[in-house]
């Protein structure tokens, strides 16, 4: 196919450079630097897709991100993505793009869509439709909204491509390289400011790339290209192409989306393929530009209807004519540029002006170039179905009432402009209150909130000259207020085309006897009869009107549509634009890919992962991992063809039986160090602390303010001022925290000082009824004996010219040690345990059989504490101090926790002492009451008990305390599983604890 | 995201801190009789004030002190911060 549509010469694309691409399975060719919209329209397809709701045919609207139609779903690299604008999409070698499958696709049942169809979907047909009948959802609405919450398909493959994070500072963001982000930017440089210039398209320009003006001599593309070059060239100068500011943050933060490799067949070697600016800027200038709005009228969602200044962008950018037989239709000076421009390049176009006798030189031009214009004339409707085929058209009265009588003119297609509409949506996520501007009819920014100025069209400014006067300024004053430094630039002398005023004319009515559809939102397929529904159904806010109807939803958030949605309201409801107001702009201006949001944060790297310094010891040795928190720790060590339940129980019977040998590197320390350091404890922990001998460790509970238990752990008093607090796992971030708020805020008297040392020392818990055999052969020097080293002693020893200090503290209820050694020697200490253990049978256990044998003492961890128990409920009331004050303890009086019946930890065994107990599960009296069951407790942890040689379980049972010995079922829904258990002492192993003490 | 000016550390994004709740709430002395009400007022209630509000929050990936941040919490707008050991005024 030829590119029938392309000028034969003209434009900024590289004619050198043909580039092939598909569409639809179709080969076609365009040109370096063509858009895949403007490279199609070049080969004459004008038909992109179907419409949202009415499967109506879709071409091109826009020649930007603007665009509500011309959406595809993109293939590059074996990677596809959906949702990709062809007017944004750089054409690349190779590149392949399809229709979005738009509802109904083929695999939509057939019968469902005539029933949609029949009700023809009005205002509000979300809430109306879905409703009924119930039996519909599944098979029909669900499919239906899933399919519709989107444009095309997400991949549900891994994404190979990198995106990055890059937080940046600045003196002055500019948002938008126009004639108004150009001046600000090259003024605020030349004060030598550090300026970052973001431009969303590939090219620098903006307007300028189309506008025929002059600037110091210079055409306005010519001018844009110095200076974008001479910015390049200062230090202090950031250019960004193919970056778009997309959300105005807090406190000046913005964020910008730069597509370094999207308009590429494929990502080059270590690039990524977009990145994320967070950009903290002093002062930002915005200076985004106006989008054209279209007028409405008849079928003007016809492919070949499109904005006068896109098809001024495909003549100009890229040689690309938009049709052969244009017909323009405007209401102000815009869509003569465009016709003069048609004209110019051999084509007659006729222009439609609303206006009854507009003059200005723009429009002197076109007469005299023999345009033909019609004034006072309007289009009534685009005839043709998959293409603009013709216009009806018609005189309109001077009160823009009453049409004449409806004449038809032949056209490939209607360019229309309706005027311009400020993009204000950077300055309004900045939280200025825009403010309504009767002389455009659109809303511009006001006071400003934060650090923000709108420069230029995006302001309302629509003249060249005003526009760079205060642009050159802006960008010289607040630049001189950071820099101290100023440059004065002469100011170019400047030749534009001077316009007159539009015509406020933005619907065409409907001729007498005629029902065309007449669109206000493009991409929902919203026509003003949708907006007349819902005001008459009673909808009055407008952001009520925007959800009923969806007037402005969707990837093109409105850009288009929003200022004659609210001309409609305001019309109907006989209230100004400004009191109805316009909807809240937000974040993303335009889509942003769930990628470059979460940018290297994926997989592995979205958390680092912690590892002990004995980790490739037990890798080596088999060891499978299991995450704890960011940790990785051995969950048990594979022997053979073992299983994990097999494994955890042959480690934690070796634990009973002879010594086990655990790496807890993991658990959270602290160093507690000045002369107050045992009031804090005390103050902290519930028991008492003042008392603790030097060279004892004691085990503590910690409470927050409302006496849940927040932690427990040892804490071993070092020396006379020193101690060394142990935490949970999981909680030791909090606990740290914890204390330094007390220090710094509660009582900055005592005298403490914190800092956690979890990184600092490699532990290893040694246990087992033979541990203190291992512990001779480790430190032969010490006595460790009983009376030496007794339960809750510390000391510090030579382990092989090794310093190692030894807590005599166990979590397994055996005899058992922790051995601490500096981080760099934990390997060295674990190789030497197991060396010294070998003759006692000593294996190494991991998580799972620490769990089994922690569970069968019923000594309380995390699914206890999980944040909703108190000390009673863990059977740790005795731990509470009767003679001092401490954290939570005013909490543990108030009624709820004194109650009779309160909950308590408990036993549970299964009657049959087989069946595994799942945890989670609930306790019940009666297994077959009827639903809901009232519950009376939890299983918390479950085990199979090495000691008795069947399951075993903890849980938080209502009344713990008296149903000892009681009968109840333990009840897993999720599992199927009624199990008929017996209620026990948590203690199930070694009730009275002479073990840790032998 | 908010820039908060840590008075030890200088203007550092919020995503170096976290929230710690009312700077005014002052915990009550320990050993002191205290009334149901009163505990609760200090463990439970809380206002939640649209505008000018003093609150704590603690610098966990830079020097670790806890702050007091007067913040609008409407507009986000922050007025001042302290040092811990810094009366409100
Ligand atoms: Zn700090």
């Amino acid at each position: 196919m030829t590119q029938s549509f392309r000028l034969e010469s003209g434009g900024l694309i590289n004619r050198d450079k043909k580039i092939s691409f598909k569409f639809n399975g179709k080969k076609y060719f365009g040109y370096e630097g063509d858009t895949l919209a403007s490279a199609l329209i070049a080969n004459g397809v004008h038909l992109i897709g179907r419409s949202f709701k009415y499967h109506r045919p879709r071409g091109f609207f826009g020649a930007g991100v603007d665009e509500p139609y011309a959406i595809v779903q993109l293939y590059r690299n074996g990677e596809t993505e959906p949702n990709i604008k062809a007017t944004e999409q750089e054409l690349f070698e190779g590149l392949e793009a399809k229709s979005v499958n738009c509802w109904p696709s083929v695999n939509f049942d057939v019968g469902a869509i005539n029933n949609f169809l029949k009700i023809f979907l009005p205002a509000g047909f979300y809430y109306k439709t879905f409703m009924w009948p119930k039996s519909f959802w599944y098979k029909i609405y669900e499919p239906f909204i899933r399919r519709a919450a989107g444009l095309g398909t997400a991949s549900i493959k891994h994404d190979k491509e990198r995106y990055e994070h890059k937080y940046e500072y600045c003196d002055l963001l500019i948002t938008g390289s126009g004639p108004s982000g150009l001046a600000s930017a090259y003024s605020a440089a030349k004060n030598g400011a550090k300026v970052i210039l973001a431009e969303d398209k590939s090219r620098f320009g903006g307007t300028l790339l189309t506008s025929e003006v002059n600037i110091g001599n210079q055409s306005g593309k010519e001018w844009a290209d110095s200076i974008i070059s001479e910015l390049k060239e200062m230090p202090n100068v950031t250019v960004k192409n193919r970056s778009q500011v997309f959300g105005y943050y807090d406190h000046n933060m913005l964020v910008m989306s730069e597509r370094i490799s999207d308009h590429l067949p494929k990502t080059k070697k270590f690039h990524p393929k977009q990145r994320l600016w967070y950009i903290r800027a002093k002062e930002v200038l915005i200076s985004s530009g106006s989008i054209e709005r279209p007028i409405v009228f008849g079928n003007n969602d016809t492919p070949g209807v499109m904005l006068s200044s896109a098809a001024k962008e495909y003549l100009k950018v890229y040689g690309v004519l938009v049709g052969k037989k244009p017909l323009v239709f405007t209401n102000n000076d815009s869509g003569y540029e465009t016709a003069i421009e048609f004209k110019k390049n051999g084509i007659d176009p006729i222009i439609l002006d609303t206006r009854k006798e507009p003059q200005s030189e723009i429009i002197e031009e076109a007469k005299n170039m023999n345009i033909n214009i019609k004034n006072s004339y309007v289009v009534v409707a685009a005839q043709g179905y998959k293409k603009v085929k013709s216009a009806d058209v018609a005189k309109i009265s001077d009160n823009k009432e009453e049409l004449g009588s409806i004449e038809n003119i032949e056209c490939d297609c209607i360019c229309v402009s309706g005027f311009w509409t400020p993009t204000i949506h950077l300055a309004s996520q900045s939280g200025n209150k825009t403010k309504f501007n009767e002389d455009i009819d659109a809303f511009v920014p006001g006071i400003s909130k934060q650090n923000e100025k709108t420069l230029g069209a995006a302001n309302g400014i629509y003249t060249l000259e005003e526009t760079l006067k205060d642009s050159f300024e802006k960008g010289n004053l607040l630049s001189k207020k950071i820099t101290n430094n100023e440059n004065k630039i002469s100011f170019p002398n400047v030749v534009e085309k001077k316009s007159t005023v539009h015509d406020k004319f933005w619907c065409v009515p409907l001729p007498k006897g005629k029902n065309y559809k007449r669109f206000l939102d493009f991409q929902n397929d919203v026509a003003v009869s949708d907006i007349e529904i819902a005001l008459k159904e009673g909808y009055r806010s407008i952001e009520h009107v925007k959800r009923y109807t969806t007037l402005g939803m969707a990837t093109d958030q409105g850009k288009t549509s929003n200022l004659n949605g609210l001309q409609l309201v305001s019309k109907i409801e006989n209230k100004v634009v400004p009191a109805v107001g316009h909807t809240t702009f937000r974040p993303p201006y335009s889509p942003v890919s769930i990628g470059a949001i979460v940018g290297r944060e994926v997989g592995k790297h979205s958390k680092p992962t912690r590892k002990s310094p004995m980790h490739s010891w037990h890798e080596k040795n088999n060891a499978v991992f299991v995450d704890a928190g960011v940790w990785l720790r051995p969950r048990y060590y594979k022997r053979g063809e073992e299983n994990l339940f097999e494994a955890s129980k042959r480690e934690a019977r070796n634990v009973r039986t002879n010594v086990g040998v655990c790496d807890v590197t993991t658990l959270g320390k602290i160093d507690i160090k000045g002369p107050d350091a045992a009031e804090l404890l005390n103050r902290v922990y519930t028991n008492a602390w003042l008392k603790l001998p030097i060279g004892k460790a004691r085990y503590g509970v910690m409470l927050r303010e409302d006496g849940i238990v927040m932690d427990d752990g040892t804490t071993t008093r070092i020396s006379e001022n020193h101690y060394h607090m142990t935490t949970t796992t999981a909680q030791a971030a909090n606990v740290l925290s914890h204390l330094e708020y007390y220090l710094q805020l509660v009582w900055p008297e005592l005298n403490v000082n914190v800092v956690s040392t979890t990184e600092q020392w490699a532990g290893a818990a040694i246990a087992g009824p033979k541990s203190r055999e291992v512990l001779k052969k480790l430190f032969p020097k010490s006595d460790v004996s009983n009376e030496g080293l007794p339960f809750m002693g510390y000391m510090e020893a030579d382990l092989f010219g090794v310093k190692a200090k030894i807590f005599r503290i166990s979590f397994s209820g055996e005899l058992a040690y922790e051995v601490n050694v500096e981080s760099d020697n934990g390997y060295f200490m674990w190789e030497k345990i197991i060396e010294a253990g070998e003759e006692f049978g000593i294996q190494p256990y991991g998580t799972e059989a620490l769990s089994t044998l922690r569970i069968e003492m019923g000594h309380v961890a995390g699914s206890e504490l999980d944040g909703r128990t108190i000390p009673y409920d863990n059977s740790l009331e005795g731990l509470l101090s009767k003679k001092k004050d401490f954290i939570g303890k005013r909490s543990l009086s108030r009624k709820a926790f004194a109650v009779e019946d309160r909950q308590k930890i408990v036993g549970v065994v299964p009657l049959d002492k087989k069946t595994s107990i799942p945890e989670g599960s609930h306790l019940v009296k009666d297994s077959n009451a009827p639903l809901p069951n009232p519950k009376l407790g939890y299983i918390s942890a479950s085990c199979w008990s090495v000691e008795y040689d069947n399951p075993f379980s903890l849980a938080i049972l209502k009344d713990g305390k008296n149903m000892i010995g009681k009968k109840l079922f333990v009840m897993s829904p999720l599992k199927n599983k009624v199990i008929p258990v017996e209620i026990v002492s948590s203690h199930y192993v070694d009730p009275k604890g002479e073990r840790v003490r032998s | 995201m908010l820039h908060i000016k840590c008075p030890h550390c200088g203007m550092r994004s919020q995503n170096e801190f976290s929230y710690g709740g009312d700077a005014t709430v002052k915990r009550p002395e320990l050993g002191k009789e205290i009334s149901d009400q009163d505990w609760d007022n200090f463990v439970y209630n809380r206002k939640s004030l649209r505008g000018k509000h003093w609150e704590l929050w603690q610098h966990l990936s830079g020097c670790r002190q806890w702050i007091k941040v007067q913040r609008d919490t409407a507009t986000h707008e922050i007025f001042k911060t302290l040092k811990a050991n810094e009366e409100i005024s």
